[in-house]
């Protein structure tokens, strides 16, 4: 038990902090520009795919840092060509651009890579247990991840305090509104926050493929997820989407890892009941219902606090 | 799109004898619903046009939210779903227990279930509108597939459930085994469902609706709460979704998870889109488009759902009012006569956009070919000339349409810009633009 | 006799900052007041919250003797007090005419109707007709709101503001940004449209003010510091000193 403790706390702090590369993203585009990105998980599967294929050709570690460059160059692209000349319509016109955008992308992905799992390997020089509890090794590369997701939340918010951008930003995140007033290059701040946003979803890809899955339903997958926890955080509130990455991060890890069930609990239902959804329910275990525990929290977040965990938002 | 003021059809009642065409426009809608299967009657034709028909009533459906009263919803197809599985269950007790309810009755069983299912998780879901509220739809989109999943003995897990239509009680010797007789039960409820959401939007809450898009914070001064607004237009929403729902069932004879999920609901954002939401027959026309579409462009490329996304993308960047806002953009033109003045800029335009489409759909073949199966044949048959996927000349051919349409292409447009400038200040100059 | 706006030591704080301190107003039945006071003072804001737009953090607000404070907007209106706004908020894409309707069907009964077609209901139909008269826009009833100028969105404004037939009428600024001509015009409109109605109405145009209002309100610092007919407000040393000085001469 101590170690299914010890062990899905790591791991869920680590998918927590995943998440956080993205929703932190997201968050900030979407309180600077009024967008929500719908591509952004399509700019993490990006990342992973360009990870693995310069990791082929050039090895893993320039395909760390040119790959999220690449996801980057992207995104400054949608922003300066898509979404500017979208923003005359309206934020639903703006919402509905990046959803046809991640479906595009999805369909590009898997036409030019197919629809299989790649072989994407972790490298060499961390493919070794980093330390071992309990009789399980805990792989280095899985802490190598926690490093770069720790790494790049210390320094954006370095980058938040200090920078001149980075005050833009914090600014647009507590008085919207005053976004328009910037001067005459908000255009510019607008295409480096997406770009930025853009490639750190693609970090976030790079370093997540080769632990998890990459595949061209793998934006398909996250996205949901990505949304509920920015609006459980409460949208437009970064030290929500921290609070909310963590929480589901936690929560789902540790679901899956555990195996239980109700009939496991209080044992099995009179088999003479037949199938009938409270046999379902009775014999499904916990690690089946994790998908759908970050959906059930948001419903319950929606009744009892509509505006988010830490949202002061309205819309 | 500014010009694109009521949601309302072409009719508008100062036009005399404005009851009369209103009423003709829909008995003409009747008789091309039951003409057509006469003319084309093939087996495919028949199966393309009921699926057709269930497309509009659910992409109808679908704008009671987004074009009435701006909800963008990711997860209607839980309605959808919702009632196709109650349709299906519902036709095996009437089956298992001979009850006599007849076959064309089922479909109001499924919206029943869409509006049942509308009601319980909407109140909750249209506290907020805006971004928010599609969030959430699409949060309990993924929550109800998932559980769909989950429930094996409701939703039959992943094989779905199936049913037998025929098993019904036959209604004046129709037992509902020929597909035709399945399309004149859509086509039926087709005309009814799509006269029930018009007459919808000529109600009190069908305008207090468009008010609540508009401006829902206007609305609350003049005596009505939003909140209640929305919630009434996603039950009515629900309730369409369900009968179209209720149709595939019957139609398919089976009703599986991938009814509930985000696919289908992404497919009726498309339709309803691209159709344009501004205008009542707007989804119409996207429904038709993209049901066509999509059981076309299957067979002749793997890769349909790119065009689809592409199609989408260049909508909403290009014309945001849809097919139908394009149209109805010509009115006024049409009426201040200044219409031909147009026309030849769009001739012109088109051949260079279409040597950009060209040489876009052999850009996208070829890769698609390129790294895709090489078993498969390595050759894209495009307007009867054959391309070799490998071939650099194929490339060069595809570069070039690409590159040089996108540059004339340009130059025409800016031409089309400014002959409707002239064009559409004539129609100012006599009164019909405002 | 009841006040028809009653407003008891109201305070309003946005975080730590007291926007409005300890508001007291009372505005009779049929009378037409007028709040006045320098920008920042809170006009808007007293505004909002009698409308409800926002709630008072302390304080009593009562429209005809009935305690409205914490009440939502469109419970506020049901109850006979409808505003207009600053900033015009019509409903873009609508018609003149549709813009017009919706402000009279809830007042006429039909609420959340959707058996009734809305365009066959007569009483709808005369008055939505009427108030398009009287704000003179019924030349210009299929133009959707959004194309309209801003002299007539204004007007359009105080049309849909009225549509209802509260029986109190809250203007916010309803002249701003007029040329003098389309004041005129604006003030005889807002004069006959709120015949036998109270009126409150918050204006900057000093002439406005004193050639329509019985009463005036000075809000300062979130405060009234004078109320009165407007010859006590012209006479009064406070308001001379803290705001109006010459501008009243």
């Amino acid at each position: 038990m101590a170690e299914l403790i010890v062990i899905s706390t790591l791991n869920g702090v680590l998918f927590g902090m995943l998440l956080f590369l993205l929703s932190s993203g997201l968050t900030v585009i979407f309180s600077m520009m009024g967008v929500l990105n719908f591509a952004h998980a399509s700019f993490y599967m990006l990342g992973a795919f360009f990870g693995y294929q310069l990791t082929r050709w050039i090895g893993f570690w320039p395909a760390l840092v040119l790959a999220p460059l690449l996801v980057g160059a992207v995104g400054m692209a949608v922003e300066r060509y898509g979404l500017r000349n979208t923003h005359k319509h309206g934020h639903v016109a703006e919402l509905l651009l990046t959803f046809g955008l991640a479906y595009a992308i999805e369909e590009i992905v898997s036409m030019v890579w197919g629809k299989s799992p790649m072989d994407y390997r972790i490298p060499a020089a961390l493919d070794f247990p980093a330390f071992t509890v309990f009789s399980t090794n805990y792989p280095a590369y899985k802490i190598f991840m926690l490093v770069v997701s720790v790494t790049i939340f210390v320094a954006l918010l370095i980058a938040l305090k200090r920078t001149r951008v980075g005050l833009i930003v914090q600014a647009a995140l507590t008085h919207p509104s005053m976004v328009g007033h910037l001067g005459h290059n908000v255009g510019r701040v607008f295409m480096l926050v997406f770009g930025v946003g853009s490639a750190l979803a693609g970090l976030a890809g790079v370093i997540a493929g080769p632990s998890l899955v990459t595949q061209s339903d793998m934006a398909g997958l996250l996205g949901p997820i990505l949304f509920v926890v920015i609006v459980f955080g409460g949208l437009g509130s970064l030290p929500g989407a921290f609070i909310a990455s963590l929480l589901i991060g936690l929560i789902q890890t540790f679901a899956v890892a555990l195996n239980g069930s109700l009939a496991s609990l209080f044992g099995p239902l009179d088999p003479g009941l037949g199938p009938s959804p409270l046999t379902d329910i009775w014999n499904v275990t916990v690690a089946q219902i994790a998908p759908i525990l970050p959906y059930l929290l948001l419903v319950l977040v929606l009744i009892f606090r509509p505006m988010g965990l830490l949202g002061t938002r309205e819309s | 799109m500014s010009n694109a003021a009521s949601p309302a059809p072409a009719v508008t009642k100062e036009e005399p004898g404005g009851a009369l065409s209103f009423y003709g426009v829909w008995l003409i809608a009747a008789a091309a619903l039951v003409v057509l299967p006469l003319i084309f009657s093939s087996g495919g034709s028949l199966t393309s046009f009921s699926l057709i028909g269930i497309a509009i009533i659910f992409a109808l459906s679908y704008n009671i939210l987004l074009g009435q009263t701006g909800l963008l919803s990711f997860g209607h197809a839980v309605q959808y779903g919702l009632g196709g599985f109650l349709a299906v269950h519902m036709m095996n007790a009437v089956a298992s227990h001979n009850w006599p309810i007849p076959l064309p009755a089922i479909p109001l069983i499924g919206g029943i279930g869409g509006l049942a299912f509308a009601l319980l998780v909407g109140w909750v879901m249209t506290k907020r509108a805006g971004t928010v509220f599609a969030m959430i739809s699409l949060g309990i989109g993924e929550l109800v597939a998932s559980s769909s999943l989950i429930l094996r003995s409701v939703f039959g897990g992943e094989s779905g459930i199936t049913t037998d239509r025929t098993a019904l009680m036959p209604l004046f010797g129709w037992t509902f085994g020929p597909q035709l007789q399945v399309y004149y039960l859509i086509a039926f409820w087709v005309l009814i469902s799509a006269i029930a959401m018009y007459a919808l939007t000529r109600t009190p809450l069908g305008r207090i609706c468009n008010a609540v898009r508009d401006n829902p914070e206007r609305v609350e001064f003049i005596g009505y709460d939003p909140h209640v607004v929305r919630y009434l237009a996603y039950g009515f929403a629900g309730f369409f979704a369900g009968i179209a729902g209720g149709l595939t069932a019957i139609n398919f004879e089976i009703a599986n998870s991938a009814y509930l999920g985000a696919t289908q609901s992404g497919f009726v954002l498309f339709a309803a889109f691209i159709g344009g939401t501004a205008y009542f027959f707007g989804p119409i026309l996207g429904a038709i488009l993209v049901t066509y579409l999509q059981l076309g462009l299957t067979n002749v490329t793997s890769v349909s759902l790119l065009y689809f996304g592409i199609i989408f993308i260049g909508i909403v960047m290009f014309a945001p009012g849809g097919i139908a806002g394009l149209l109805m953009k010509h009115r006024p033109l049409i009426r201040a006569g200044s219409l031909g003045m147009v026309i030849p800029s769009y001739l012109v335009a088109a051949i260079p956009t279409l040597a950009f489409a060209l040489g876009a759909i052999l850009t996208i073949e070829t890769v698609a070919r390129y790294s895709g199966g090489e078993g498969e044949g390595s050759t894209i048959n495009l307007l009867g000339i054959p391309f070799v996927a490998t071939a650099p000349a194929t490339w060069a051919a595809a570069a070039f349409l690409l590159v040089g349409g996108y540059l004339v292409a340009r130059l025409t447009w800016l031409r089309v810009a400014e002959a409707w400038d002239r064009a559409a200040t004539v129609a100012r100059d006599r009164g019909y633009l405002a | 006799m009841t006040a028809a706006i009653e407003v008891k030591a109201v305070d309003k704080s946005f975080g730590n900052v007291g926007i409005i301190r300890d508001l007291n107003l009372s505005v009779a039945k049929g009378e037409r007041h007028a709040i006045i006071g320098p920008n920042g003072a809170g006009k808007s804001t007293t505004f909002n919250l009698i409308s409800g737009h926002i709630k008072p953090t302390s304080g009593e607000i009562r429209l005809n003797g009935d305690v409205i404070s914490g009440l939502r907007p469109f419970e506020i209106n049901r109850r006979g007090l409808s505003r207009s706004f600053q900033v015009t908020n019509v409903f873009a894409r609508m018609t003149v005419w549709e813009n017009v309707r919706c402000g009279v069907l809830w007042a006429t009964g039909h609420r959340y109707a959707f058996w009734k077609n809305v365009d066959n209901l007569p009483e709808v139909k005369q008055r939505t007709a009427r108030i398009l008269d009287d704000i003179h826009l019924s030349h210009r009833r299929d133009v959707p709101a959004g194309l309209l100028t801003y002299a007539e969105q204004r007007e359009l404004e105080i049309g849909i503001t009225i549509a209802g037939g509260a029986s109190v009428i809250m203007l916010d600024e309803p002249t701003a940004g007029m040329s003098h001509a389309e004041t005129d015009r604006a003030v005889a409109l807002i004069r006959r449209l709120t015949e036998g109605r109270t009126l409150v109405i918050v204006e900057h145009d000093m002439s406005v003010v004193f050639g329509l209002a019985d009463r005036i309100s000075v809000l300062v610092y979130g405060n009234i510091i004078a109320s009165g007919t407007p010859d006590e407000i012209r006479g009064n040393p406070k308001v001379k000193e803290a705001y109006l000085g010459e501008e009243i001469d």
